[in-house]
């Protein structure tokens, strides 16, 4: 198929950025839709222009490098995939794509589709553990967790750091994102001792690295490629009130 | 004198270890904080060791290509990781676990690290329980396990088809806890270089910025590689695409010797090549072997869909010739029987080249609600890529380059012939020989950072509590900086007209057609000569755009593909040295009356570790004898 790409070019952090249009004739459906970046790509370099810097590494779905905006909607029109997964048979010949970074002031643009996204590392490093050195563990088995909980903690825990739900948020809110993470731990008996104090650093640390506040739109979770459910923000609230009234 | 000192304590090997700690020695608390210690990678190795060394007081440096150390590729382990816990009473223990891993990789292994990677993997269970790990569990809340190829018990701990993820996710909890106390400096977005010797020993490294393009000099008392595998070699690998060897490969330059290089896993169960324009190959779990079948039609090129094809006429090839292990079989025994039937004709899918693994009959045992719930994930991403489900067809799959077995040389202690320069996880070659069982990646690189490193390194530190911080403005440091920005430059100046991704295609498409799953002599004297033509091209027709100032992702491929073809080379060699085969590494000339590998232990029961001689000069081969003083050498038989 030949589709239209409208892609952000921007060559550095402090350089401002525009689209470019660039056709691209050929495409084969069962191209990823990197692969196909990767192909315009190599005509580019052929042609003597910079190619455009997107990043990626594992190319399944599971490192939460890739991330863009692809026709308006972070990682594209399929639901609960990631850029890397999605597959040019998403689209139709004649079809004009438009890529973005994600756009958020927490996310400032590096290059091209490139963001800084290290605000997420230092929300994690703010309290998104469980303080128990190499060494102290107890025999994992005298740890019991009800099957649900380890379920539910799974399904949280499988969140990538990707940025798509701060990207997908009118308010860049990262609530999703620390939701996922408060609910992880708190599901867990080890994770209880420093709950409450978990709870409260990570969201003053959202609040200070400048992401927005939740409003209930839900975009975040109808974006997230792995499909992280926003009953995780209503379980957040409910650590943080607990946490609060504690006090 | 061989410059090979494996330090491999003397006594019983049940004791070796407990033995070996007793008389390492040990560097006060105070005295920690003086120390630093680099840690290049952050999958599980390096998280492990890093944070395990912040724990206990030194100063950490971490450096790491990505931009967050939640990205390393431990992310993508899918089945799980292997402890001999005997959660599930199937009478498995610690020696099991040593006796499968030292039988799966071939007796090429040496059985003191091995026994002692078995034996710390209870306390990797353990502590990534403690971090929140999220193991799959049973209703009484206790951990649930499932059985892995290769072995006859249940020992592997999972989360779902995730288990790397979720481990990898809690490493970085710890990792990211000792950040926030100060013990740890994280370096995200930097690629090594090389390495700085001074006085014979390593003691820092040279880093280009990748956002700036800033050359950068970092020093410590000690630099531990966990820089994982080289298996992108091949361009097409289930690895992550900016996997790579350079780290590992300028560690070899600057004296450290790379051990059987020619170990390379082909993983049987990955989705298969489907156009040229693919980028990876995508894996699927082995654990989809547990309620798998692997089968293709006993026709030769049979038309019919698989489901119209009656069970008479399936042939169930692991499941005949392997009685015994059936469908679990290791991975080089089950990727060289489908690739011997796909040479036979008798390969399915547009290209002839996959067979099927089939959820039929498990669906019918267990329910589909069953099966979707243990797999559901890997399914998901088999349906994203080939648009069929696994629920309704069977699955095709063709063996894919995946890990590398080979890696540099360590003794006992995890370090290098390069004094104070560490290797740990599947950057060093020691704990899997020939070939490696599933799940014991994830168990051996946890092993080694969270306890094995931090007690060995602690040994070597103990000597330099008085050295002073290394200062970065020495002539070596100078030195090795001048010899990188030259590079850099020659690199640029080429203006040729082939990208590096081109070039790297071609040399794996000759590393997988001469060194891949079979291998002879006559293929690899060629493949030898065809790396070193593509090797002249490149240096005379790459073209890399950009500058060195800014970030260049063009430039960051073409210093990993230069890299690539002298380990390319490397590895022929290697291969065309061992004239026996041995687990992964199949030499045509050398297999038994039914097509298995055979073994030569007269002549090659040795580690062969490379010494780096000089550009254009012939590596010398050390040889590290492996001794078996607990186990019997014998056929590895699994029929």
């Amino acid at each position: 198929m030949n589709i239209k790409l409208k892609i952000w070019r921007q060559p550095d952090a402090k350089s401002n950025g525009r689209f470019e249009t660039y056709p691209l004739n050929d495409v084969s459906s069962d191209m990823s839709f990197l692969e196909m970046l990767d192909y315009l790509n190599n005509n580019l370099i052929k042609e003597g222009q910079q190619p455009v810097a997107f990043e990626h590494d594992c190319r399944e779905g599971i490192c939460g490098s890739c991330g863009m905006y692809i026709s308006g909607r972070p990682h594209g029109p399929q639901h609960k995939t990631t850029t890397c997964e999605l597959r040019m048979r998403e689209f139709k010949d004649g079809d004009t794509i438009t890529v973005e970074p994600w756009r958020a002031s927490a996310f400032p643009v590096i290059k091209d589709l490139i963001v800084e996204r290290s605000a997420f590392d230092k929300i994690m490093q703010s309290g998104g553990f469980i303080s128990v050195n190499a060494g102290a563990a107890q025999d994992a088995n005298s740890i019991l967790v009800k099957k649900k909980n380890a379920d539910e903690a799974f399904d949280s825990a499988t969140c990538l750091g990707c940025g798509a739900c701060v990207a997908a948020c009118k308010n860049s809110s990262a609530m999703l994102f620390i939701a996922a993470k408060v609910t992880h731990l708190a599901l867990f008996p080890q994770g209880q001792t420093e709950a409450e104090l978990r709870v409260k650093t990570m969201v003053a640390k959202m609040d200070e690295l400048g992401f927005g506040g939740c409003t209930n739109t839900r975009a975040c979770e109808a974006e997230c490629p792995k499909g992280i459910s926003i009953s995780n923000i209503a379980k957040l609230n409910r650590e943080f009130f607990v946490a609060k009234l504690k006090e | 004198m061989s410059k090979l000192n494996s330090k491999i304590p003397d006594g019983p090997l049940v004791d070796k270890w407990t033995k070996h700690k007793t008389a390492l020695k040990l560097v006060n608390p105070a005295n920690k904080s003086k120390l630093d210690i680099i840690v290049i990678g952050t999958g599980l190795g390096g998280s492990s060791s890093a944070s395990t060394l912040g724990e206990l007081g030194y100063n950490v440096k971490v450096f790491s290509y990505q931009d967050s150390p939640r990205r390393a590729h431990s992310v993508a382990a899918q089945g799980g990781i292997n402890a001999a816990k005997n959660y599930k009473n199937d009478n498995d223990s610690i020696y099991r676990l040593f006796y499968d891993m030292i039988k799966g990789g071939d007796f090429r292994a040496r059985e003191a690290n091995v026994y002692r990677a078995a034996e710390v993997s209870n306390l990797v269970i353990d502590h990534y329980t403690a971090l929140g790990v999220p193991f799959a569990r049973d209703y009484g809340g206790t951990i649930d396990n499932r059985s892995f190829g290769g072995v006859q018990v249940s020992r592997t701990f999972y989360a779902k088809g995730q288990t790397g993820q979720q481990c990898l996710v809690g490493a970085y909890s710890a990792l990211t806890r000792q950040i926030k106390a100060g013990t740890v400096t994280m370096y995200p977005r930097r690629d090594l270089l090389d390495i700085v010797v001074v006085d014979g020993k390593a003691r820092g490294i040279i880093t280009r910025n990748l956002v700036t393009g800033e050359i950068e000099r970092h020093s410590a008392h000690a630099v531990v590689l966990a820089t994982g595998g080289y298996g992108t070699i091949y361009y097409l690998s289930t690895l992550a695409l900016n996997s790579n060897a350079s780290a590992a490969w300028k560690a070899h330059r600057k004296g450290a010797l790379f051990a059987n290089p020619s170990f390379v896993q082909i993983h049987p169960t990955s989705i298969p090549v489907m156009n040229s324009y693919q980028s990876k190959l995508t894996l699927m779990s082995e654990s989809l072997r547990n309620d798998g079948r692997v089968w293709v039609p006993k026709q030769a090129k049979d038309p019919r869909k698989p489901n119209d094809i009656p069970e008479e006429e399936r042939d169930y090839y692991l499941e005949r010739r392997y009685p015994a292990f059936g469908n679990l079989v290791p991975r080089d025994v089950a990727s060289r029987a489908a690739k011997e039937r796909c040479d036979a004709g008798f390969g399915v899918g547009p290209t002839g080249l996959s067979v099927y693994l089939d959820f039929r009959d498990a669906i019918k045992k267990k329910g589909k609600k069953v099966i979707e719930s243990s797999y559901g994930n890997l399914f998901d991403m088999y349906e994203k890529i080939s648009g069929e489900s696994p629920l309704e067809t069977p699955m095709r799959i063709y063996p894919a380059g995946h890990y590398t077995m080979g890696g540099l040389w360590v003794d006992y202690n995890l370090m290098t012939t390069i004094p104070g320069l560490f290797a740990v996880g599947e950057s060093n070659f020691s704990d899997h020989g020939a070939n490696r069982l599933g799940a014991s990646s994830l168990m051996q690189c946890s092993g080694d950072g969270y306890f094995i490193l931090p007690y060995t390194i602690t040994d070597y530190l103990a000597d330099d509590i008085k050295t002073p911080r290394i200062q970065t403005n020495i002539p070596e440091f100078e030195k090795t900086e001048a010899d990188v920005k030259e590079r850099i430059k020659r690199l640029l100046s080429i203006n040729g007209k082939e990208t590096a991704t081109s070039f790297h295609k071609r040399l794996g498409k000759i590393m997988w057609d001469y060194c891949g799953m079979v291998r002879n002599e006559e293929g690899l004297k060629k493949a030898l000569v065809l790396i070193k033509e593509l090797e002249e091209e490149f240096w005379k027709n790459l073209k890399v755009t950009g500058t060195d100032s800014e970030l260049n992702q063009e430039l960051e491929k073409a210093g990993r593909v230069a890299d690539f073809f002298e380990l390319g080379k490397l590895l022929c060699m290697d291969a065309l040295n061992r004239k026996e085969s041995c687990g992964a590494h199949f030499r045509e000339e050398s297999q038994t009356e039914t097509g298995e590998a055979k073994r030569d232990d007269d002549n090659y029961s040795f580690v062969a570790a490379w010494e780096f001689k000089g550009e254009g000069q012939e590596p010398e081969l050390h040889k590290e004898e492996l001794k078996f003083e607990f186990v019997k050498l014998q056929e590895r038989s699994y029929k």
